[in-house]
């Protein structure tokens, strides 16, 4: 599961009114290379959750140096671009679980893919 | 790359190993994966560089082409992990490192998940024979919430004139882009028949 999917993931548990963002608990983590495309990154920076991104990247202890804020003018920014790809299509969770910060409930995660199924009771 | 080198490199994808009636699993063949996934980029340039979701994945042939095509990253979302495991040993085999996973069930999400987070969704939905009636309309549904510019669809042509009313009523443009035969061979025990034709209609929905 790489962070730019995380993003988007949101617990919908029956009753929860904030099930976002879902707290990353990883026990393997990896990095793989992944062809860098700064449009294609710069582009998908306004539509992130920025601050969860950067809460789940320090989670996995892989935020280094990426700033708590958008820093100005990023999109000719190349160095900048090149942290923001790195976090967001390189870091991949391969095995843990996703938590809902309201209920607790646990969403597993196995060879990379996030298991968001809902029992029959939390539909 | 050229259409029959992407049909060819279909050709090497996994396809389901016990397909599952009840999901209504069958494999997009590589022709028509290829087909469909040039001509969105070639004709829309909806793929290269793009944020693609494919809804209903199975193993994995319309998000791997998508990724070949250069997609900026695709994510497949599908409710079998058995399909999704395939799904994840095509995308090592390739080496793509520009797909991601997700198991859901696409019927139950919420009315505004994932909204708009796709440039474009690309997929072979169930088409609703199985048990499962109106399934293609919710998939539909769901690729229509998700996607900001356009959703590429695969529906039983004698549906058309339904799904053109349904996309009057939520406001959205429908093309008919191609009108495809898809052959399906006898995959499960109950098919007598050694294969068989159904007419598809390959569809582009966006806004009116």
């Amino acid at each position: 599961m790489k962070l730019l999917t995380h993003n988007m993931l949101t617990s919908h548990v029956k009753g929860v009114t904030k099930g976002y963002p879902l707290l990353i608990k990883a026990t393997e983590v990896k990095v793989n290379e992944v062809e860098f495309n700064p449009q294609f990154v710069s582009r998908m920076i306004p539509k992130v959750e920025w601050s969860s991104l950067v809460q789940a990247a320090e989670q996995l202890g892989h935020r280094q140096d990426l700033p708590g804020e958008l820093v100005p003018d990023y999109e000719n920014n190349e160095e900048f671009l090149k942290k923001v790809h790195r976090v967001l299509l390189e870091v991949e969770v391969i095995e843990g679980c996703l938590q809902c910060p309201e209920s607790g409930r646990e969403f597993p995660i196995s060879r990379g893919i996030p298991n968001m199924l809902l029992n029959e009771d939390e539909v | 790359m050229k259409l029959k080198e992407l049909e060819s490199c279909l050709q090497q994808v996994d396809a389901f190993e016990e397909p599952k009636i009840l999901l209504e699993q069958y494999p997009t063949s590589p022709h028509i994966a290829a087909c469909m996934l040039y001509t969105i980029q070639s004709t829309f340039d909806d793929i290269e560089g793009k944020l693609v979701a494919d809804l209903g994945c199975g193993c994995g042939v319309l998000s791997i082409g998508a990724a070949m095509l250069d997609a900026g990253m695709c994510v497949g979302f599908d409710i079998d992990e058995d399909a999704l495991d395939i799904f994840r040993r095509n995308a090592e085999e390739f080496e793509i490192s520009n797909v991601d996973l997700v198991q859901c069930d696409l019927c139950s999400l919420e009315p505004d998940a994932y909204a708009k987070k796709f440039d474009t969704v690309i997929m072979n939905p169930p088409f609703g024979t199985k048990h499962n009636q109106g399934m293609d309309m919710k998939f539909l549904k769901a690729a229509l919430t998700m996607a900001k510019t356009a959703v590429y669809s695969l529906h039983k042509t004698s549906t058309r004139e339904h799904i053109q009313k349904k996309a009057n009523d939520w406001g959205v443009k429908m093309e008919v882009i191609a009108e495809l035969r898809y052959d399906l061979p006898a995959s499960y025990k109950f098919h007598k028949k050694k294969s068989v034709d159904i007419q598809v209609d390959f569809l582009r929905f966006s806004k009116a």
